[in-house]
């Protein structure tokens, strides 16, 4: 009875909800579906276009990330009066400025430290 | 008259132990609170290592480069072998809300399976790269992909242990409120590596093959 009462309550959008076995089954399938679609795509070169497939590959893992935080990890906006979801959002935002800061400078100085083969030809045909 | 205040006194009696069980609420909610700030500052980690290896996948100082080494259709085992224990882990906690020990004990085992498993898979993987000659000192994209992997690596490891731990715990002391709680954590930490899974599958193995 208390289990019933139990399941009844998470159903609904409290906060230390545990899932029922329908949301995690949701969850699986569709957890099933974004990874053997990514993997089929690269294993059987479907697309033939390394850009395009790279692009959906991402946005099918970043799809199934918020697939697994809502029907694994349960946070939504109401968990713990909203603290999942602001600590998670500052970590991504967080995730997000490290990840990009990193690539885009260090791409630059990649870019401006290499001498390219003018400026070596340049340097040896100064008197 | 007398009746009347024992009345309003009882009727105190009840909300103070309504509010002392909303405390114990509270309690409770911190705990996982806090579990789950440990979990989001585990995240910032793993983001400076995606970072790390982004910056460095692609020097690969002559030595072997991800489409020579990776393979695939073994990644997929692992990959779906991390996503079965993520759903049994799920059975177990639904087993343990309808206060089921022994269903709680065999998914929690099956789950542990799994996970043994996908570690297996690894340190199989690692063994054969490493036959290979591609070691951590052969490249920058090398040292770069076996920290970011082992340190996933070494998390689900941990996750092994403490599960093995929290049988102990269940078979000692049965449902209690501190092992639903315990079984709570380690279900957010489960899920947790398997979500970081899918940034290493998606970004280093199937982006790294590609590119």
């Amino acid at each position: 009875m208390t289990a019933s009462a139990h399941s009844n309550h998470e159903d609904g959008h409290h906060g230390e909800g545990h899932g029922s076995f329908k949301s995690y089954m949701i969850g699986f399938v569709l957890s099933v579906v974004l990874t053997v679609i990514p993997f089929y795509l690269v294993m059987g070169d479907i697309l033939g276009n390394a850009i395009w497939t790279v692009a959906i590959v991402f946005a099918l893992g970043a799809t199934q990330m918020i697939v697994h935080i809502y029907y694994f990890l349960h946070v939504t906006s109401q968990a713990e009066e909203g603290w999942l979801a602001m600590s998670i959002g500052f970590t991504v935002l967080l995730v997000v400025i490290v990840m990009t800061g990193s690539i885009w400078v260090m791409f630059n100085l990649q870019e401006n430290m290499m001498p390219g083969h003018e400026q070596i030809e340049q340097i040896r045909s100064l008197p | 008259m007398s009746t009347e205040s024992a009345l309003t006194s009882e009727d105190f009696y009840v909300r103070e132990t309504h509010h002392d069980d909303d405390g114990e609420h509270h309690h409770e909610t911190g705990t996982m609170l806090g579990f789950w700030i440990y979990l989001m500052s585990d995240c910032l980690i793993f983001g400076t290592l995606f970072a790390t290896y982004a910056v460095l996948g692609r020097n690969y100082a002559a030595g072997p480069s991800p489409a020579d080494l990776f393979e695939l259709d073994l990644i997929l085992i692992s990959t779906f072998l991390l996503l079965f224990s993520s759903i049994t882990y799920g059975f177990s906690v639904l087993r343990m809300d309808m206060g089921d020990l022994k269903g709680t004990q065999i998914w929690l085992i099956i789950t542990g399976l799994f996970g043994a498993g996908f570690l297996y898979m690894e340190v199989l993987e690692f063994s054969h790269l490493w036959h290979l000659g591609a070691t951590p000192m052969a490249s920058a994209f090398l040292s770069s992909f076996y920290t970011l992997v082992g340190t996933h690596g070494l998390h689900v490891l941990s996750g092994c242990i403490w599960l093995i731990v929290l049988l102990a715990q269940l078979q000692i002391h049965g449902l209690t409120h501190e092992n639903k709680r315990r079984v709570m954590c380690l279900s957010m930490f489960w899920h947790f590596l398997d979500l970081i899974w899918i940034g290493v599958f998606s970004f280093v193995y199937l982006a790294g093959v590609l590119v």
